[in-house]
């Protein structure tokens, strides 16, 4: 690694660490259950849109309703992606004049962004009408977002709560996120990328006659567009010259704001973040970066607001950062080691003042190797998915840490709210063994961790570790699974396991190689997205409402701390191992099989 | 208990060596019933894989003899089997071991549960009439009559009479206890024995029911539930072990795959699979799981405590406040007398003559306290005094003063109040000075007696509560668990202020009745503090009931052994400490060993993935970091190694983590260290040198 | 459960109107108003006509050009309506064999040049759109074009300076060369 790799991982951390108290703050406020000046600004929208919604704010729903309310709500939102997809021909705003999209890739689609995950089996830019990308996909990932907030919150009065039945209303929840948080930080967001280059209209594709003109191989298509191919089996092509060149248009810039904030992650475009016109310099690639950690990491330091000890929050967010950073610089590392399989040939792959060396493959050149690692980590670590170099093309080590991250439970910031509702749960695992080592029946934060706990929080750390392994299993055993693989040997195997830990812990990022976008895979990664998100919603929301009718019992030297270092290693080596121990033997299969051979 | 007795029960328990283990022996292998074995996940797993790994050894063993070949050598799943059968074998042996102590003594309390024929009476009157009735088919209100020499036929309440009983059968203590009607000494238990004189008691529990029959359950563990604590971490583990079932089971096609892709290799063999979930579920704990509770429930009935579930015992480990009595806990159940302190004008002598002489007949260890006081100030003898010409004045509720009248003299002693009423009854007044001296004494946190001769007060007596030995030390632990120590006293607050703070007790309850003892009791719990307290009259039983570890004192009265979830047979109100600290232990041992097992697994991951798939990978040889030898005895070194741990844990698991009275950081990081560490590196060791053995017999 | 769906139906109505126009008008509105050549994207005119955009690479194969990333979009390179890299795995052999050939096809413009090539040179960018090369593949490149159009190394090389932009922020990204702004100020030289 060089210089400038750590001082980027540096300068990262630093501005990082100084927005979780101004914003982790803010969000306090937004749902302190208290009038303040932050709600009272917008309280007249809100509640205009109690009124006409139906909405009774002050009614305090038990975990069930609760629930009930979440899992409706987002129900009724995957059903208009799901309609929107099917019916964009004929429905306005599609200048491109996109057909229907399949049912599987439709079907997908809309739980991909319900469930926050923004998998794309499709290709944003020849695929869905600007209709569909606004009113289906970019609401998804406001209001996806919106509701994993919303869970945290509620888990969050689960602790903080003493007695009591309820935790809070969802739709108040659901409503502040949007509006006070998610909405106006979009807004700014926007407007920073789009002064960086980020495209933001709603202009047809623009043609453009290019410098040079070159020749290139056209495939040959029948009449009903399909690819015609010759005996051999391979697609038959006719030279063709190549006089102008389409640029691709649209109102990104306000999507890719709450991709990244919401820790979306879907792409307007399909190369995603790795696109110019989505992520054009080294500091819109920093804000978009930022904005994925912003809301999860500030999130940190709410849940200890709201539970009363803010050392909490940052236990938790050390936590988190004790895993992140270490395999972080391990993705930096290895990419920056470049690529063993290309030694040898005459190239210059030194890191130098004239170039950023290392594997460059998949890589654009203004993000080399640190902006890239660094993002590669980030959006893994947070189930954010978004890429900003190709995935596939990692190096063995350097692909198995993102891997690894989404594997670990997307807990390492993970998603916006899920990330740390995630983290939760397996605090009150760490918790409990702990508990037992001091000899008292454990308690976090004053409640007592039984086995009802026990059964939600050990039900919510394992239900994606259950969905990855055998959704893997039932991919690598289907002809159908199988056929999406592009790379050959032991790299096809990770890009196997790579898309189902990526729709298991609801990430959304590939091993892009593997051709998803067939029934089997829509399918199998539907389910796993839909099973990742709502049941493990539900468990911790269970959680809460067990833990907000619980006493609190008052701390004393024999209360186990949960805010000291010895803790933060004990909740990350909870973390680890259950991620190791898990999914071990699957990565040496893949990557580290990989890896192995290739060093040599 | 005398020391010798317990030193005797205990070799009666501790001599288990030979016949205890082979009983236990054989009973390791009546566990193996798959109705028992389903009650634990994670060891029905390892039945399930054993069976497994037997057939596939005989489907290898026919292939093999007819020429053909199962899917691994026949002669490996055999080893791996045989180490499987092993694994649960020594699960089974541990709980065997450790059900086994309490058997011991069970059979020994059987015995004296004999049905003996008891004088049934018609009523409550040893006039009555007698019937004899097997003591099996006395129920609750029946009236008996036990004499000397008869033993008495169940538990109940003595309502005529007082006796001599031995109670050696239930507490191992010799020296008879008096039981009389009224009172807190009128409970009896079944099975014991009156020595002298007679009782009439009334029978409180109906067959089966007895404190015996449930001592008897409790220690068989044939009551045993499974504790809140026990339930959580099995849910766990349960977890655990479905999860790896998955990753082992997906490996399969995994592995199939990966042929293909690679082009080269076999598929993982079922019995290597198999070996490599059996080795990653949490069997340690798995095995030790019911061993521990048991042992723990075992550790308290050594201590010579009964609890009545396993829940209570856990309870205790959770303890916030101990509550504890003044009198016999924090101090020697007695006041003495440390000084005389003379009214003005008046000799010191004087004073320690009368008031010597107003104790003469006082036999209570106050009194005989004083009596010594002032033989070793003033080398005062005890004289003694004819009946005739003195008269004693013994103490009553309505004067609340005792003393004596001879020749013309008329001394008494009293509390401050009641001599100040005597004294103005008697036209004179309490000097100012005195009642000054009085009240600087009841500051110091001792007791003023008041000594009068006629309308003269003559003086103060300093009785002083002495507090017990070695129990600031024991305090001080406390408060370095987290654990807050209250002292209930009938004592005014300042007298009890004064002893909280020579006892080191936090915090103190004074001038206690029942009444504010359960109003204190509930407030600490409504702030989600647990409670624990020790009691023994009638009028703790409210109290008892409500708090969350109660011990009761055997000596104590029926009602207060019913309501309270503990009875210590020793009635030391000390005890409770040590509950405390048996409660934790449990918990503490359960913790750790779940640690040192899921700790395990990394090295055996280095030691099986690289043997299952090196055949496909060879690269991944890379990761035998322990240079195993072969890849069959990379797997079966691991496999022997999950299997020989558990023998090795047993000893931890019946003794219990050592508890040390620490913070809960200082605890977790000592534990984390050992068992977390401790079981990273360990099996690195253990499967190495396994590996080694191996080689060395020629079975790698 | 009915008032609950009626909160739910009207809920999501409301906030996909939010989201979904309210928002991304603003955003539009306000992107429009302040940074329009950026919203628009950020197209380069050459005699008053779009001919491309800073932000987009084109297709350079012929030897006065400065060649860009090896673009993996399909069927051509620098399709932008299919951006994408190539997602070949480390270990593909199709992916050895694509550097063998771009080195070759390199040394082959450039037969005098013995120098290792640099590795952004001989990899397909993330997007496939890759607007931009390292310092030392335009390096790399000069002698070649200079050659090509018979300028002197050092006018060449005052051009690429020109072209330059070092890390942003002296701190983020990686030091780069504008391809299709650089061929253009070739051009128009």
């Amino acid at each position: 690694m060089t210089g400038n790799d750590f001082l980027q991982l540096g300068v990262y951390l630093a501005v990082l660490l100084l927005l979780i108290k101004p914003v982790g703050a803010y969000m306090a406020a937004v749902f302190a259950e208290t009038p303040n000046r932050v709600t009272r600004f917008g309280a007249g929208v809100e509640r205009l849109l109690y009124r006409l919604s139906g909405v009774r704010a002050d009614e305090e729903m038990g975990w069930k309703r609760y629930a009930l309310a979440m899992l409706l709500f987002n129900v009724l939102g995957l059903l208009v992606v799901y309609a929107l997809q099917r019916l964009q021909q004929w429905l306005p705003l599609n200048p491109q004049h996109f057909p229907a999209v399949s049912p599987d890739s439709a079907m997908n689609t809309a739980i991909s962004f319900a469930t926050n995950t923004n998998w794309q089996g499709y290709s944003g830019e020849s695929t869905m009408s600007y209709l569909t990308q606004m009113l289906g996909l970019a609401v998804q990932n406001f209001l996806s977002a919106a509701t994993g907030i919303a869970v945290l919150v509620a888990v969050a009065r689960g602790f903080s709560r003493r007695s009591m039945a309820s935790i809070g209303n969802f739709w108040v929840d659901l409503t502040r996120s949007t509006l006070y948080l998610l909405v106006p930080f979009s807004f700014v967001l926007a407007l920073l990328l789009a002064s960086q280059g980020v495209v933001q209209n709603f202009k047809a594709y623009v043609d453009v006659p290019v410098v040079q003109v070159s020749s290139y191989d056209q495939p040959v298509t029948d009449a009903a567009g399909n690819p015609l191919k010759d005996a051999a089996g391979n697609p038959q092509t006719k030279p063709a010259q190549l006089t102008t060149q389409t640029l691709p248009m649209g109102p990104a810039a306000s999507q890719i704001a709450i991709k990244m904030l919401g820790t979306n992650g879907g792409g307007f475009f399909n190369a995603n973040s790795a696109h110019p016109y989505e992520n054009p310099t080294p500091l819109a690639n920093f804000l978009e970066m930022l904005a994925i950690f912003l809301i999860p990491g500030g999130l940190c330091y709410t849940f200890g607001k709201m539970v009363g000890d803010k050392r909490q929050g940052w236990a938790l967010l050390a936590t988190m950062l004790v895993i992140f950073v270490p395999l972080t610089i391990g993705v930096i590392a290895a990419e920056q080691a470049g690529n063993p399989a290309l030694h040898g040939l005459a190239i210059d792959a030194q890191a130098s003042a004239m170039q950023a060396g290392g594997n460059m493959e998949g890589k654009e050149t203004r993000f080399g190797i640190a902006s890239s690692g660094l993002f590669a980590a980030i959006t893994t670590a947070a189930s954010c998915g978004a890429v900003n170099a190709m995935h596939d093309s990692l190096t063995p080590l350097g692909g198995l840490v993102p891997m690894w991250l989404m594997q670990l439970g997307e807990v390492i910031f993970g998603g916006v709210g899920s990330g740390l509702y995630g983290m939760l749960a397996f605090a009150v695992v760490a918790v409990f063994i702990a508990g037992l080592m001091v000899g008292r029946t454990p308690e976090y934060l004053g409640k007592k961790v039984e086995a009802y706990e026990m059964k939600m929080a050990s039900l919510a750390v394992l239900l994606p570790c259950a969905l990855v392994v055998i959704c893997t299993a039932v991919a690598v055993l289907a002809p159908a699974g199988v056929a999406g693989i592009a790379n050959p040997g032991v790299h096809g195997f990770s890009e196997i396991l790579y898309a189902v830990s990526s729709a298991s812990n609801n990430n959304g990022s590939a091993f892009g190689g593997l051709s998803a976008n067939t029934p089997f895979w829509n399918v199998l990664l539907g389910i796993c997205m839909f099973l990742a998100r709502f049941p493990l919603a539900i468990a911790m929301l269970a959680l809460a409402g067990s833990l907000a009718s619980k006493k609190q019992v008052p701390v004393s030297a024999g209360t186990l701390p949960t805010h000291t270092p010895l803790f933060v290693v004990l909740l990350a080596c909870v973390v680890i191992v259950v991620g190791a121990l898990t999914f071990l033997p699957a990565l040496a299969l893949g990557p580290i099989a990989e890896y192995l051979m290739s060093s040599h | 208990m005398t020391s010798q007795t317990q030193a005797a029960r205990a070799g009666a328990v501790g001599n288990f060596d030979r016949a205890l283990l082979l009983n236990a022996f054989a009973d390791a292998f009546r566990k193996l019933s798959p109705r028992l074995q389903f009650r634990n996940p994670v060891m029905f797993v390892v039945l399930v894989c054993s069976i497994l790994t037997t057939l596939l050894w005989g489907q290898a063993w026919w292939a093999q003899a007819h020429g053909g070949h199962g899917e691994a050598p026949a002669g490996f799943i055999f080893w791996v089997s045989l180490w499987l059968w092993f694994t649960l074998l020594f699960a089974n042996f541990a709980e065997a071991l450790a059900e086994g102590r309490g058997k011991a003594q069970a059979a020994s309390l059987r015995s004296s549960r004999k049905d003996v024929v008891a004088k049934k009476l018609a009523a409550a009157d040893r006039q009555a009439a007698v019937t004899f009735t097997p003591s099996n088919e006395l129920r609750h209100g029946h009236f008996v009559l036990v004499e000397a020499g008869d033993p008495i036929p169940g538990d109940g309440e003595v309502v005529v009479g007082a006796a001599s009983v031995d109670e050696s059968a239930i507490t191992g203590e010799s020296a008879p206890v008096i039981r009389e009607s009224g009172g807190d000494r009128s409970a009896v238990t079944g099975g014991t024995r009156v020595l002298s004189d007679w009782l009439v008691v009334r029978i409180t529990s109906n067959p089966g029911e007895s404190f015996l029959d449930r001592m008897i359950a409790m220690v068989e563990g044939a009551a045993r539930r499974k504790t809140p604590n026990e339930i959580a971490l099995t849910i766990l583990l349960a977890k655990f072990t479905l999860i790896f079932l998955l990753a082992c089971a997906t490996l399969l096609p995994y592995s199939i795959y990966s042929v293909q892709a690679a082009g080269k290799g076999e598929p993982i063999s079922l019995t290597v699979l198999v070996a490599l979930l059996v080795c990653l579920i949490p069997t340690t704990i798995g095995a030790l799981l019911s061993a521990i509770g048991i042992a723990g429930m075992d550790r308290m009935i050594r201590a010579n405590v009964i609890a009545t579930s396993g829940r209570a015992v856990e309870a205790a480990g959770d303890v916030d406040v101990l509550l504890l009595d003044k009198t016999g806990t924090i101090t020697l159940g007695n006041r003495q007398a440390v000084a005389f302190l003379p009214a003005p004008g008046i000799e010191e002598s004087i004073l320690a003559d009368a008031a010597q002489l107003a104790s003469l007949a006082d036999e209570t260890p106050e009194g005989r306290s004083i009596v010594v006081l002032a033989k070793e100030k003033f080398g005062l003898r005890e004289r003694q005094l004819e009946a005739s010409e003195a008269q004693f004045v013994p103490f009553t509720a309505q004067t609340r003063m005792s003393g004596v009248d001879l020749a013309g003299r008329s001394i008494r002693k009293g509390a401050l109040d009641a001599v100040e009423k005597y004294l103005d009854a008697a036209g004179s007044h309490m000097p100012p000075l005195v009642r000054r001296m009085a009240e600087e004494v009841a500051r110091r946190g001792a007791t003023p007696l008041i000594v009068t001769e006629g309308s003269t007060a003559l003086g103060v007596i300093e009785l002083k509560d002495i507090v017990k030995g070695g129990i600031r030390e024991r305090f001080a632990e406390m408060r370095r668990m987290g654990i807050k120590t209250m002292m209930i006293t009938g004592d005014n607050p300042l007298t009890a202020a004064a002893i909280a703070a020579e006892a080191g007790v936090d915090d103190f309850l004074a001038e206690a009745t029942p009444e504010a003892k359960l109003k204190l009791i509930r407030d600490i719990q409504a702030e989600g503090r647990l409670v624990a307290m020790c009691g023994d009259g009638t009028n703790d039983a409210p109290a008892l009931a409500q708090a969350d570890v109660a011990v009761a004192m055997n000596t104590g009265t029926q009602a207060a052994k019913e309501a309270g979830n503990m009875v210590d047979l020793d009635s030391n109100p000390t005890k409770l400490i040590e509950v405390v600290e048996i409660g934790k232990q449990m918990l503490i041992t359960r913790g750790s060993l779940t640690t040192f097992s899921i700790a395990n697994d990394i090295a055996k991951y280095f030691a099986i993935i690289p043997a299952a798939f090196a055949t496909t990978y060879p690269a991944l040889n890379t990761l035998n970091v322990m240079h195993l030898a072969t890849s069959r005895s990379a797997i079966l070194s691991a496999v022997i190694f999950n299997a020989l741990i558990i023998i090795f844990l047993i000893p931890l698991a019946l003794k219990g983590v050592k508890y040390r009275a620490l913070g809960a950081g200082a605890l977790l990081r000592r534990n984390l260290l050992v068992y977390g560490l401790g079981g990273v590196i360990v099996p690195f060791l253990g499967i190495k040198l396994i590996d080694m053995l191996l080689v060395l017999c020629g079975l790698a | 459960m009915g008032r609950l769906f009626r909160n739910a139906l009207v809920m999501l109505v409301l906030l996909s109107a939010v989201t979904g126009v309210l928002y991304p008008l603003a955003v539009t509105g306000a992107a429009q108003l302040l940074f329009p050549h950026q919203a628009n994207g950020s197209l380069v005119e050459r005699g008053g006509k779009p001919i491309g955009s800073e932000l987009i690479g084109q297709v350079f194969s012929d030897p006065k050009y400065f060649w860009g990333r090896p673009s993996a979009t399909s069927p051509q390179g620098y399709n932008g309506q299919s951006s994408g890299g190539s997602n070949l795995g480390p270990s593909n052999p199709a992916l050895t064999d694509a550097v063998k050939q771009r080195i070759a096809a390199l040394q082959a413009a450039d037969p005098a040049n013995h120098a290792p090539v640099p590795v952004d040179l001989v990899t397909a960018s993330g997007s496939g759109l890759d607007p931009e090369i390292s310092p030392a593949a335009a390096q790399y490149q000069l002698a070649r074009v200079a050659r090509a159009r018979g300028l002197n190394p050092t006018q060449v090389q005052a051009l690429v300076d020109r072209y330059t932009s070092g890390r942003q922020l002296g701190v983020l990204g990686e030091p780069r060369v504008n391809v299709l702004g650089l061929n253009l100020a070739l051009d128009a030289h």
